[in-house]
C-alpha cells in the first residue's frame, strides 16, 4: 500500500445551469497522505465544496457531472465504479461532515438509530452489536451520558454536540479519509476549539486522513500538515503548511494572508483584492486570477499558467514563476507596483462621552399552561453597562445567544428595553415615546448581518437610500434630497447609475456598501454594526472594514461593533466589552482585554481564536522572484 | 344602448390587470426576471397563447349592448314619451360576431357535420303521404359540433361558456384578493388582538364547509336578478348597469369562501417578512406602519398572490360546474359548461347515444384548464423558487 | 399534551358561536321564518293562520335574537337563535321543516353508506398517490418522470363529473361490470361500492400525486439526505426510510384534517350514485329548500373540521419529535 490516503489527478466537475456550463472544479490534482491533514482554503465560490462532493461522489445530479480525471481512493480509483461498489466506499473508506450540524442530522431519527445505520451496513453488525459501538464512538466523541443520548432526538442537543455526534457517525466505520466541509464554521469559537482538537484527537487514534475545507486562513495554520489554495476551480498553490505561510508565493494567497485584521495592521487600511470571484460560468480566460491581482502582467489574461514546482514541494501556478514566462515581452507589470495606501489617522480619542448606557436589561416573558400564563423571564440582556466616545469604535463580542444583537438594538431603542436608560448627549432615550423618539432616529443607526435580507427586493437602490431621508427629515426639499442621495453612493464607491436598480443585481459586498449609504444618508452620529462583516469573504470583508474606518474618520461616526470575529475586534475597535449569558463580564481597552484578559470567560475566548503566529509570517512574495 | 353586468366590471378589471402586468414585465424589477424564466418554458408559452384566446373570447362576450326595437319603417322605434324604445335582448360583441352560429338554429338534435336531422320525423312527402324519415337540416354540414334538443349550435353554446369559466376561475379570485390581503397583512404585521380576531373570523369561515355556504346564499340571493338571457329593466340601475347578476353573486360567495386560504398563506409570510432585516431598518428610519406595510411588505407578497390566482383559477373553473350540477351554479339562460354537463348526462341514456354535448363541454373546459395549469406551473416556478416543481 | 386538547376545546366554542351566527344571520335573517312558510306551504290561498301555525310548530315564531318581551336572561334565551342553538351542544339537531323527521337520527343512520364509499377512497387513493409519486421522485429528473407529471397535469384538468359520467358509461353501461348506481344493506353493498371508489382514486390522482412529488422532491434536497448518502445508503433506502418519514410531516397537515370529513360524504359522489349516505341527504334538502337540515349539516361540518385540527397537530407530535404540544 502506498503512503498516500487518496491521490486526484485532472479532476474536473461541472454542471449544466441555464447560462451555460458551470466549471466548478476545472482541473485539480493533489494528494493526501495518510493520517494527515490537508487543508482546501479559498472564498466562497470557488469550488472547494464541490471537489470534497466529487471525492465522496456525491455531486448532485443530473445538473452535476464529473467530466474528466481521476480519484484514486488507497490507489484504486472511484469514478469508474459501479454505484453499489461506491456505495460500499462511502461512510466505510471515506466520510464527511457538514458545516450546518443542525440540518445535518435527520430531526425524526434518534442519534443512536442514525450512528448504528453506517456500522450495521458496512460492517455487518447486528443491532446488539453495532449499538455497542455507537456507544463507544459518543463516548470517544467526548458526549455526556451516550447510553442515554443513544435514544435521544437531535433537536434536543446544542450545535456543537450535534457536530459532535456527525464525527461519531463519520468515524464510526473506522475511514481512511474524513472530509470535513467547513465543519466548525456555524459555531461559536470556543466550541470551533474543541471540535477541532477531538478531529485531532481521533485521527491520532484511529489514523484517518483529514481534508477540512474551509475559508479561515489560520485555521489552516493550526491545524493541518498541508494545504492547497484554491481559486476559480483550480489549485493556484500547493505547499506544506509551514512553507506556505513562511514563504506564500501566489499574489492571490498573499493578499488573502494580508487581508486578515488584525492588531498589527489596525493604523493602515487593509490591503483588499478589487471585485469578488467570478461566477463559474464565466471565468477569465488565461490566469483565472487575472483582472484581480495586484501584480498582474500584460500577457497574463492570454495564457493559462502552468505549475511551478518551488523548493519542498511547494507548486504554484503563476506566472510571476515562471522563467519562461518572465524572459518575454508578456510580463510588463500591469499596474505599478508600491503604490503604498494612505494612513488613517486613529480616530480622536475625545474624553466627551456620546453615549451612556445604565442597566440596560431587555427580558423576555415566558409562557406555559391552559391560559399562557407567564412563568418566567428569558433574559437575553441582563443589566449591561456601556459608554461609547464620540469618534470611537466600541467592540461588543460574544457567542451567539448572549444577548449582544439585543443590546445592540435596544441601545438604538429599535427593540424598547424592559428597564434601565440609554443616554445620547445628554437625552435619556429610554423615557422617550415613540413620536418623541422620531427625530433621535437620525442620529442612532444600524447595519445589519445579512447583506442579502437587509435591503428589501422590491425597491431600487435609489429608493432604499432615500428612505432614511424622507423619512427623517421630511423639510429637506426633492431635489436636495436627490443630490443627497447621489453624493452618498459615490462615497461608498458605487456609482450612481446602480440607483435605478434592484438589489438582486449586486455582490454581497456591494449590498452591505448600499447598506451603509442607506445609513450614512441620514448623517448619524452613532451607528450600530451588528456583526456587518461576518456574512462577508476576507477579501470583501476587507474592502467593508475599510470603508467603515474612512467614513468614522471623515464624519466623526462612534461604532458599537458587534462581532464574534476577535480578528476584526484587533483591527477596528478602540475599546472591547465581553459579554456572556446577558451580561458583560469584561470591559477595557483594545490592548487590555487582548493582552491581559481577566475574566475567565475572555481567557478561554482569545485562547480558543486560530491565529497565525507573528514572526512566521513574513510573506510579501518578493524573496521568491 | 349599453348594458354593464356586474359580471363584465370583473372582466373588464381583469383586462387591465392582464394589461398592467404585459406592461411591467418589460419593465425592470422581479416581473421582468420572472416573465424572462416563463419565456424559455415553450409549453407555458403555448398555454399562455391558448388562454388569451379565451380571454379574448370572454372580453368579447362582456361588451354589449342593446339595439333599438324598428318600428315597420325600419326605423328606431318611438315611446309615447319620446324615448327609444331598445330591445329587452342586450347582444355581446361575440353574439353579433357569430350571429350566423348563433341564429342558424334547428329544430332539435343533429350530430356533428351532419347532413340529416338525428331523430325521426314525420315528413310530408310530394304526394301527400307521410313517411318517417331523418329530415334535411336547414344549414346542413354546418354545426361542427352538432346541434343541442333545442336545436341550439353546440359549438356557439360552448364559447358562450367561456365568459362564464374565466369570470368563475379569476373573477373569484379578483374578488377575494383585497380581503386576503388586507386580513393577512394587518393580522402578520400587527399580531396580538388584532391577529387573533382575524385568526379567529378566518377560522370560524373556514370551519363551514364551503359548499353549504354558497349553496344557502345562492339559495338566498342568486334566485332573483339577472340570470342571464334577457335584460328585465327592473334591475338595471341607471338604465345600464345590472349589479344584481347571479354570476356575480356566485363569484362573490365563492371569493368570500376562498380568501381565507390566501389570508394564512399572506399571514404567515408577514410573520416572516417582519423579522427581516429591512424591515428593521425601516423601523430604524422611524418610518410608519402603513407605510412599511404597503412599500416593504406588500410588494414582497405581491407573487404569493399571483401564484395563487393562477392556481386556484383551475380548480375554480372546476368547480363551477359540479356547483351547476347541484343546481347553484350560474343561471340555466347563462351558457356554462357546467350546465352543458348537466343536460349533457341525460343525453348519454338516449338510444343512440347524444354524445356530442359532452364532448364539448369536455374540450372546452380541458383546453383551458390544462394550459391554465401549466401556464399557474410555470408562474410559480419562476416566482417562486422554494415551490419549484422541477 | 392535554392541557393543550382542553384549550383547543374551549377556543372551539367562540368559533361553532360564529358559525351560528353566520347561519342565523343567513336563514334566518335575510330568508325569514315567513318566507319560509310561504315556500314550504306554498304561495297561493295560504292564510295567516297558517303560517303563524307553521312557524309556532318549528320553534321559528321567536324573536331572532333578543326578545324585548321577556325579562333578565330570557331575553337572550327566549330566541331563535338561542332555542336552536343550545340543543346543538347536545347534538340535538331538531327536525326538519319539510318532513318533520328527526334530522339527528337522520345523520346516524346515513353517515355509515357515506364512510362506506369515503374510507376505502380516502385510504386507497392516499397510497396510491403516496406510492405513484415516489416512483416519479426516484425517477426525477428523467424521461417518466417529466411524462408522468404531465400525466398528473392532464389528469388534475379533467372535471370530476367526467370521471363519474365516463366510468359510470364505460364500467356500468358498456362493460357491465358494476351496478351503475344504488345501494344495498349489509356486505351486498360492496357491489355497489367498488364502482365510486374506483372513479373516486382515479378523480383525485392527479392532483395527489402531484403535490406528493413535490414534497418528496423537498425532503430530497435537505441537508440530512446528503448525510444519509454519505453514509452508503442505498437511493432506496435514502429515500423511503429517511424521505418518506420527514415527507409525512406536510402530508399529514393535508391528509389529517380532511379524515372526519369522511362521515360527512361527498356531495356529488353520492348524488351520482344514488349512495344513502349524508351527502345524498344534503343534496335531497338543498333541492327541496329544507334549510332546517342544511343549518345541521354547516354545524356538524365545523365540529368535524375543528376536529380534524386538532387530530392534525396531535398526529404531529407522533411524526415529529421536535412538537411538543402545551
Amino acid at each position: 500500500m502506498s503512503d498516500k490516503a487518496l491521490e486526484i489527478k485532472g479532476l474536473k466537475t461541472y454542471f449544466n445551469t441555464p447560462s451555460g456550463v458551470a466549471k466548478a472544479v476545472d482541473g485539480v490534482s493533489f494528494s493526501i497522505n495518510r493520517g494527515e491533514t490537508f487543508a482546501l482554503v479559498g472564498e466562497s465560490g470557488c469550488g472547494k465544496s464541490v471537489t470534497s462532493l466529487s471525492v465522496i461522489q456525491l455531486v448532485p445530479e443530473p445538473a452535476g457531472f464529473i467530466a474528466d480525471g481521476e480519484i484514486l481512493l488507497n490507489g484504486e480509483d472511484i469514478i469508474s465504479m459501479k454505484e453499489a461498489d461506491k456505495r460500499r466506499i462511502r461512510g466505510n473508506k471515506i466520510s464527511m461532515i457538514f458545516q450546518e450540524p443542525m440540518t445535518s442530522l435527520n430531526p425524526v431519527f434518534t442519534i443512536g438509530s442514525q450512528i448504528v445505520e453506517p456500522i450495521m451496513l458496512h460492517q455487518g453488525k447486528t443491532k446488539a452489536e453495532a449499538r455497542e459501538i455507537a456507544i463507544g464512538m459518543l463516548a470517544k466523541v467526548g458526549l455526556p451520558e451516550p447510553g442515554k443520548l443513544f435514544s435521544v432526538y437531535p433537536h434536543t442537543l446544542s450545535g456543537g454536540m450535534m457536530q459532535r455526534v456527525m464525527i461519531a457517525i463519520a468515524l464510526a466505520c473506522r475511514p481512511d479519509l474524513l472530509i470535513a466541509d467547513e465543519p466548525t464554521t456555524a459555531l461559536d469559537v470556543t466550541i470551533e476549539a474543541q471540535i477541532l482538537e477531538l478531529m485531532k484527537e481521533l485521527q491520532r487514534e484511529l489514523g484517518t486522513a483529514i481534508m477540512l475545507i474551509t475559508h479561515n486562513m489560520a485555521l489552516v495554520y493550526r491545524n493541518a500538515e498541508h494545504v492547497a489554495v484554491m481559486y476559480a476551480g483550480k489549485i493556484v498553490e500547493t505547499a506544506s503548511t509551514k512553507t506556505l505561510f513562511r514563504n506564500p508565493l501566489h499574489p492571490y494567497t498573499i493578499q488573502l494572508l494580508r487581508a486578515i485584521p488584525e492588531m498589527g495592521n489596525r493604523d493602515r487600511p487593509l490591503e483588499t483584492i478589487p471585485g469578488s470571484v467570478p461566477p463559474a460560468t464565466d471565468f477569465p480566460d488565461g490566469c483565472r486570477f487575472s483582472g484581480r491581482c495586484s501584480r498582474e502582467m500584460a500577457g497574463c489574461a492570454a495564457r493559462e499558467p502552468r505549475p511551478i514546482l518551488k523548493a519542498d514541494g511547494h507548486l504554484v501556478s503563476c506566472h510571476l514563476y515562471d522563467p519562461e514566462f518572465i524572459s518575454t515581452q508578456a510580463s510588463r507589470p500591469l499596474h505599478t507596483e508600491g503604490k503604498a495606501p494612505e494612513p488613517i489617522s486613529t480616530p480622536p480619542m475625545e474624553r466627551s462621552p456620546l453615549l451612556d448606557v445604565k442597566g440596560l436589561k431587555k427580558h423576555y416573558p415566558i409562557r406555559k399552561g391552559l391560559f399562557k400564563r407567564i412563568v418566567g423571564y428569558n433574559k437575553a440582556v441582563n443589566g449591561i453597562d456601556l459608554e461609547i466616545r464620540r469618534g470611537s469604535t466600541l467592540a461588543l463580542v460574544g457567542e451567539s445567544g448572549s444577548g449582544k444583537t439585543t443590546a445592540g438594538k435596544a441601545i438604538i431603542q429599535l427593540i424598547r428595553p424592559t428597564t434601565g436608560t440609554v443616554r445620547f448627549s445628554g437625552n435619556i432615550l429610554t423615557d422617550l415615546s415613540d413620536t418623541e423618539l422620531k427625530p433621535y432616529k437620525s442620529n442612532t443607526q444600524i447595519i445589519f448581518q445579512n447583506p442579502y435580507s437587509s435591503l428589501n427586493p422590491r425597491m431600487m437602490i435609489g429608493e432604499i437610500i432615500e428612505e432614511g431621508i424622507r423619512s427623517l427629515k421630511p423639510e429637506i426639499p426633492v431635489r436636495e434630497r436627490k443630490q443627497k442621495v447621489r453624493e452618498t453612493i459615490e462615497r461608498v464607491g458605487l456609482t450612481e447609475e446602480m440607483l435605478r436598480r434592484y438589489p438582486h443585481e449586486f455582490s454581497g459586498g456591494q449590498r452591505q456598501r448600499i447598506g451603509i449609504a442607506r445609513v450614512l444618508a441620514v448623517e448619524p452620529e452613532f451607528i450600530v454594526c451588528d456583526e456587518a462583516v461576518s456574512a462577508l469573504d476576507v477579501s470583501v470583508q476587507a474592502q467593508i472594514l475599510n470603508l467603515l474606518k474612512s467614513i468614522q474618520r471623515d464624519f466623526g461616526i462612534s461604532y458599537l461593533f458587534i462581532t464574534h470575529d476577535l480578528g476584526v475586534v484587533e483591527y477596528i475597535a478602540d475599546e472591547v466589552a465581553v459579554m456572556y449569558g446577558g451580561k458583560i463580564v469584561e470591559r477595557g481597552t483594545v490592548e487590555e482585554i487582548f493582552k491581559t484578559p481577566k475574566h475567565e470567560y475572555t481567557k478561554t475566548l482569545l485562547n480558543a481564536v486560530p491565529r497565525i503566529e507573528k514572526g512566521e509570517k513574513e510573506y510579501d512574495g518578493e524573496s521568491a522572484r | 344602448m349599453p348594458v354593464i353586468l356586474a359580471t363584465d366590471i370583473i372582466m373588464f378589471l381583469l383586462t387591465v390587470i392582464f394589461v398592467f402586468l404585459a406592461l411591467r414585465v418589460r419593465s425592470e424589477g422581479y416581473l421582468k426576471d420572472a416573465w424572462r424564466q416563463i419565456k424559455m418554458n415553450k409549453l407555458a408559452m403555448i398555454s399562455l397563447a391558448i388562454l388569451i384566446l379565451y380571454g379574448a373570447v370572454a372580453l368579447a362576450d362582456s361588451i354589449r349592448w342593446r339595439d333599438p326595437v324598428l318600428n315597420d319603417n325600419g326605423e328606431a322605434a318611438i315611446a309615447d314619451n319620446g324615448s327609444t324604445i331598445y330591445s329587452a335582448e342586450a347582444l355581446t360583441l361575440l353574439d353579433r360576431a357569430f350571429s350566423g352560429m348563433r341564429l342558424s338554429t334547428e329544430k332539435t338534435f343533429s350530430a356533428p357535420f351532419a347532413e340529416r336531422q338525428f331523430v325521426k320525423e314525420n315528413i310530408e312527402v310530394a304526394d301527400g303521404t307521410n313517411r318517417r324519415d331523418y329530415p334535411e337540416l336547414k344549414y346542413p354540414g354546418a354545426h361542427i359540433l352538432g346541434t343541442g334538443k333545442v336545436g341550439n349550435d353546440v359549438f356557439f353554446s360552448a364559447m358562450k361558456g367561456v365568459r362564464t369559466g374565466i369570470i368563475i376561475g379569476a373573477g373569484t379570485t379578483i374578488i377575494s384578493i383585497p380581503f386576503a390581503i388586507f386580513f393577512g397583512v394587518l393580522a402578520g404585521f400587527y399580531g396580538g388582538i388584532v391577529d387573533d380576531i382575524i385568526q379567529y373570523v378566518y377560522t370560524t369561515l373556514s370551519s363551514i364547509p364551503d359548499v353549504l355556504l354558497i349553496v344557502a346564499f345562492m339559495l338566498l340571493f342568486g334566485q332573483s336578478g339577472y340570470q342571464g338571457g334577457l335584460v328585465n329593466e327592473a334591475d338595471t340601475i341607471l338604465n345600464f348597469f345590472v349589479l344584481n347578476d347571479r354570476l356575480f353573486w356566485l363569484c362573490f360567495i365563492m371569493g368570500i369562501t376562498s380568501w381565507t386560504g390566501l389570508c394564512r398563506l399572506l399571514r404567515g409570510e408577514t410573520l416572516k417578512l417582519r423579522e427581516m432585516e429591512y424591515i428593521q431598518a425601516a423601523n430604524a428610519f422611524g418610518v410608519s406602519k402603513s407605510t412599511m406595510m404597503l412599500r416593504h411588505i406588500v410588494p414582497n407578497v405581491t407573487h404569493l398572490v399571483l401564484i395563487t390566482m393562477v392556481l386556484q383559477f383551475s380548480g375554480l373553473v372546476l368547480a363551477e360546474a359540479v356547483l351547476s350540477y347541484i343546481g347553484v351554479g350560474v343561471g340555466a339562460e347563462t351558457g356554462s359548461w357546467g350546465n352543458m354537463i348537466n343536460t349533457a348526462r341525460m343525453e348519454l341514456s338516449r338510444e343512440p347515444v347524444v354524445w356530442w354535448n359532452l364532448l364539448a363541454a369536455f374540450v372546452f373546459m380541458f383546453t383551458l384548464v390544462l394550459p391554465a395549469n401549466i401556464f399557474g406551473d410555470a408562474v410559480r416556478d419562476a416566482l417562486d423558487p422554494r415551490l419549484r416543481t422541477k | 399534551m392535554l392541557t393543550y386538547i382542553i384549550r383547543r376545546l374551549l377556543y372551539a366554542v367562540p368559533i361553532l358561536i360564529g358559525v351560528n351566527l353566520i347561519t342565523t344571520l343567513l336563514f334566518f335573517y335575510v330568508n325569514t321564518p315567513d318566507d319560509m312558510a310561504h315556500q314550504i306551504l306554498g304561495e297561493k290561498g295560504i292564510t295567516e293562520e297558517a303560517v303563524e301555525a307553521w312557524k309556532r310548530d318549528h320553534g321559528y315564531d321567536l324573536p331572532l335574537f333578543v326578545n324585548s318581551g321577556e325579562a333578565g336572561l330570557s331575553k337572550v334565551t327566549q330566541t331563535v337563535f338561542a332555542q336552536k342553538s343550545i340543543p346543538l351542544i347536545w347534538l340535538d339537531f331538531g327536525r326538519s321543516d319539510r318532513k318533520n323527521i328527526d334530522i339527528g337520527s337522520q345523520i346516524k343512520r346515513r353517515m355509515w353508506p357515506s364512510l362506506a364509499i369515503a374510507l376505502p377512497t380516502f385510504l386507497v387513493a392516499i397510497c396510491v398517490n403516496m406510492i405513484f409519486a415516489m416512483l416519479l421522485a426516484y425517477l426525477r429528473g428523467t424521461y417518466l418522470d417529466i411524462w408522468g407529471v404531465v400525466l398528473c397535469v392532464a389528469f388534475m384538468s379533467v372535471s370530476s363529473l367526467f370521471f363519474i359520467i365516463g366510468g359510470q358509461y364505460v364500467l356500468g353501461k358498456i362493460l357491465r361490470l358494476f351496478p351503475i348506481s344504488g345501494y344495498d344493506t349489509g356486505i351486498y353493498s360492496i357491489k355497489f361500492i367498488i364502482l365510486p371508489v374506483i372513479i373516486g382514486i382515479i378523480a383525485s390522482i392527479g392532483g395527489g400525486a402531484r403535490f406528493y412529488r413535490i414534497v418528496f422532491l423537498e425532503e430530497i434536497n435537505k441537508d440530512y439526505i446528503r448525510t444519509a448518502r454519505a453514509k452508503g445508503l442505498s437511493e432506496g433506502t435514502v429515500l423511503f426510510k429517511h424521505g418518506l418519514k420527514n415527507a409525512m410531516i406536510p402530508i399529514l397537515t393535508n391528509v389529517v384534517v380532511s379524515l372526519p370529513f369522511l362521515f360527512y360524504g361527498s356531495l356529488i359522489m353520492e348524488a351520482f350514485f344514488a349512495i344513502p349516505g349524508l351527502g345524498s341527504f344534503t343534496i335531497d334538502a338543498i333541492h327541496a329548500q329544507d334549510f332546517a337540515i342544511v343549518r345541521a349539516m354547516v354545524y356538524l361540518g365545523s365540529i368535524l373540521y375543528i376536529t380534524g385540527l386538532i387530530l392534525t397537530d396531535i398526529s404531529y407530535t407522533l411524526v415529529d419529535p421536535r412538537i411538543r404540544l402545551g
